[in-house]
C-alpha cells in the first residue's frame, strides 16, 4: 500500500491524531468513558496503521521490538509497584488513600497511576502481537523463497554437471 | 417504542452476519465479517447504556483483533477446509441456546430497580464513587479502586499472553541479534 498517495497522505494525518485521541481516552477516562485497555488499543492502533500503510521496517523503526518487553514489563510494575507504595505508606495493597494527605486526592493519582500502567502494557502487547504475527508471514515468505533460489542454484548446477 | 425497533433491527443485523459468516467459506470475509459483527454489537452495548464496553468492544473486537486475525490470514489458506456439518457440537450448541432461552424468561427487566445485582454493593460504590474517590465515571472508579485486584490480574493475563506469544513464535533475541537479522533480511532482498 506504500504506493498509493491518498492512503499515504490520509494516514500522515490520521496518525498524529489517533495518538492524541489515545492519550484523551487514557486520562479523561475518569469524567468520561474510556480508560487504560480503550486508550492502549488505540495507541496501538496508531503503530500498526503506521506499519500496514509504510510498510513492517519502517514500522519497527519506529517502535523496535525491544521496547515490547520494556512497555509491557513496565506497566505492570507501575501497577504492582502502586500497590506496594500504598502498603510501604501503610495502607493495604492498592489502597490508594495512602498516596496524598487527602484520601480523595490519592485515589485520584492511584486511579490515574495504575490507568497509565494499564495503557501502557496493553499497547505494548498489542503493538507486539501485530509485528510478531506479521513479522511472521514476511519471514516465511522470506524463508521459501531462499529455499527456492537455493534449489534453483542446485538444479543449476547438476545441469553443469 | 423506537428503542423497540432499533433494538429489533440491531438483533436482526447480528444474526444475519453471524448467518453470512457461517455460509462463507472464504476466510478473509469471515474475519471482516466477525469485525463488523463487534461494530454492531457495540451499537448494541450503546442501546443499552454500556459506553464503557461498547467503547472496548469498537476498538477491541472490531479494531485490534480484526487486524491480528488479517495478519494471522497470511499465515494460513485462503479458504475453510471442506467439511461435514459435526451434528454432536450442532446439537450441543442448540440445546445450549434452547435452555439460555428459557433462562433469559427468569431474568430481571432492563434497568429494573429491584433487580438483585442493583441492591448488593452497587448503591455504596455510586455512593462513594462521588465522597469517597471523586470520580464522577462510575466504572472507572470500580475498574481501578473497588475492584483493582481484578483489573491488576486482568493486565497480569494480558502481559502472560503477550509473553506466551513471543516465546512461541516471536524469536525474540534482544536488540543485539535483531540488527543482525535486519542486515540479513536485507542482504536477501538485494
Amino acid at each position: 500500500m506504500r504506493d498509493d498517495v491518498v492512503i499515504r497522505v490520509v494516514a500522515k494525518v490520521m496518525i498524529p491524531a489517533i495518538m492524541l485521541f489515545a492519550l484523551y481516552v487514557q486520562f479523561h477516562g475518569d469524567y468520561g468513558p474510556g480508560g487504560g485497555f480503550q486508550a492502549g488499543v488505540i495507541f496501538a492502533a496508531a503503530f500498526v496503521l503506521n506499519a500496514i500503510i509504510f510498510g513492517l521496517n519502517r514500522g519497527r523503526h519506529v517502535w523496535p521490538a525491544h521496547y515490547n518487553l520494556i512497555g509491557f514489563c513496565l506497566g505492570v510494575l507501575l501497577y504492582g509497584g502502586t500497590g506496594v507504595a500504598n502498603m510501604l505508606l501503610g495502607g493495604n495493597f492498592l489502597d490508594y488513600d495512602t498516596l496524598s494527605a487527602d484520601p480523595v486526592a490519592g485515589q485520584h493519582l492511584g486511579i490515574l497511576l495504575i490507568e497509565f500502567g494499564v495503557g501502557l502494557t496493553v499497547a505494548a502487547v498489542m503493538v507486539s502481537l501485530f509485528f510478531t504475527f506479521a513479522g511472521r508471514a514476511s519471514h516465511l515468505r522470506l524463508l521459501s523463497k531462499t529455499q527456492a533460489h537455493e534449489r534453483f542454484l542446485a538444479a543449476e548446477k547438476e545441469a553443469d554437471k | 417504542m423506537s428503542g423497540f425497533f432499533v433494538n429489533a433491527a440491531l438483533i436482526f443485523t447480528l444474526m444475519l452476519i453471524a448467518i453470512m459468516a457461517l455460509r462463507r467459506h472464504s476466510l478473509f470475509a469471515m474475519v471482516m465479517l466477525s469485525g463488523a459483527f463487534s461494530l454492531v454489537a457495540a451499537a448494541q452495548f450503546v442501546v443499552l447504556d454500556a459506553v464503557d464496553v461498547a467503547f472496548t468492544e469498537a476498538a477491541v473486537g472490531a479494531g485490534i483483533s480484526t487486524v491480528l486475525a488479517l495478519a494471522t490470514l497470511a499465515l494460513v489458506p485462503k479458504e475453510e477446509k471442506p467439511h461435514d456439518i459435526a451434528l454432536l457440537p450442532a446439537f450441543l450448541a442448540v440445546i445450549t441456546g434452547l435452555l439460555l432461552s428459557v433462562a433469559v424468561a427468569d431474568l430481571p427487566g432492563f434497568g429494573d430497580a429491584d433487580a438483585p445485582i442493583h441492591n448488593h454493593v452497587a448503591p455504596e460504590f455510586i455512593k462513594g464513587s462521588e465522597t469517597d474517590i471523586g470520580v464522577p465515571n462510575v466504572v472507572t472508579s470500580v475498574l481501578a479502586s473497588y475492584r483493582g485486584f481484578d483489573t491488576l490480574g486482568e493486565v497480569v493475563v494480558v502481559f502472560t499472553a503477550a509473553i506466551a506469544v513471543l516465546l512461541i513464535i516471536g524469536g525474540y533475541t534482544g536488540p543485539q541479534r535483531r540488527q543482525d537479522e535486519d542486515a540479513t533480511e536485507e542482504d536477501n532482498h538485494a
